[in-house]
């Protein structure tokens, strides 16, 4: 719980430190003006929830290849939350979208219409798991499922950054398109969001371990028996 | 509020916004949650309270009069 705690701590301080440093430090982009401050925020969530849904798919291997149901928890919880990150970042790029271009949305732009493909992609990874009753079987295909969709995630990355851009902008394509004072607030922006996602993520496993725990322990204390009614999406941890 | 922003400050303000919102939110149903694994640890900790009063309660009944 005092590392849970730590980390909630640095998360805190880093987002808050690399938004004070996009906000004071950064300078004012040429060609944007203030607008270009959303870049702080909008490529940093895309880029680790884009690593969350990697991170799923690694976790999903490890269950595949151990049958320990605690790796597909794991790649549950990352996808769940890359999903979260997803919206935000599809409703923060819209907002760029209409101060920068005039327009919310751009079909013929292949880096959003991609983005967005993806997270329609993971959109089916819940109902995916709700459709299945078997316990067994539904960790397993949900984790075929997430090996696939997240090799699907750097194929298709790297298939649009190599594809003429229409109008977004490549950013990263070479290394003195941001001055040191923007890489410096990016740098420090992402790494803020990272610590976001893993805290969360910590939590939310933290949150499932403990009730896996306490439900067992009921069952074991010849109490309340509180068996799963019905369905749910999210994985059982079974009872030792 | 644009008075005191930028050029179209109120687009950065409102992506930082939503942003938090989301945040705000996701919390929330954290905290909904964790409420709810309090409640089923206090029923959990009133459980050999209330195991030990039934045995209590068959011993009295069981004891010759």
């Amino acid at each position: 719980m005092t590392s849970l705690r730590i980390l909630s701590l640095a998360t805190v301080a880093l987002l808050c430190g690399g938004f004070a440093l996009a906000a004071f430090h950064a300078p004012m982009d040429a060609n944007e003006g203030f607008v270009q401050k959303i870049f702080y925020l909008h490529v940093p969530l895309a880029l680790v929830a884009l690593g969350g849904f990697v991170f799923g798919a690694v976790a999903a291997v490890q269950h595949l290849r151990s049958g320990d149901p605690r790796h597909d928890l794991r790649s549950y919880v990352a996808i769940h939350l890359s999903l979260v990150l997803g919206i935000a970042v599809l409703v923060t790029g819209a907002i760029w979208a209409k101060a920068s271009w005039g327009i919310w949305w751009e079909w013929r732009e292949p880096m959003l219409v991609s983005f967005l493909i993806v997270f329609l992609l993971y959109c089916t990874y819940q109902p995916l798991r709700f459709s299945i009753e078997d316990r067994e079987k539904q960790s397993r295909y949900a984790s075929v499922f997430a090996v696939t969709a997240g090799a699907f995630v750097p194929l298709c990355f790297g298939a649009v950054r190599a594809a003429e851009s229409y109008i977004h902008p490549q950013t990263f394509n070479s290394t003195d398109n941001l001055p040191g004072s923007m890489w410096l607030a990016f740098l420090v922006c992402l790494a803020g969001m990272t610590l976001l996602f893993v805290t969360l993520w910590r939590f939310e496993i933290a949150h499932k371990m403990t009730r896996a725990r306490v439900r067992s322990l009921k069952r074991r204390l010849g109490g309340v028996d509180d068996p799963v009614v019905g369905r749910s999406a999210a994985p059982q941890l079974s009872s030792p | 509020m644009t008075d005191n922003l930028p050029d179209n400050g109120g687009y950065v303000a409102a992506a930082y916004l939503v942003f938090l919102a989301l945040l705000l939110v996701y919390v929330a149903i954290m905290a909904i949650r964790l409420g709810r694994l309090e409640r089923e640890l206090t029923q959990l900790d009133e459980l050999p309270d209330a195991a030990d009063h039934a045995a209590r309660e068959r011993a009295r009944e069981q004891a010759p009069a």
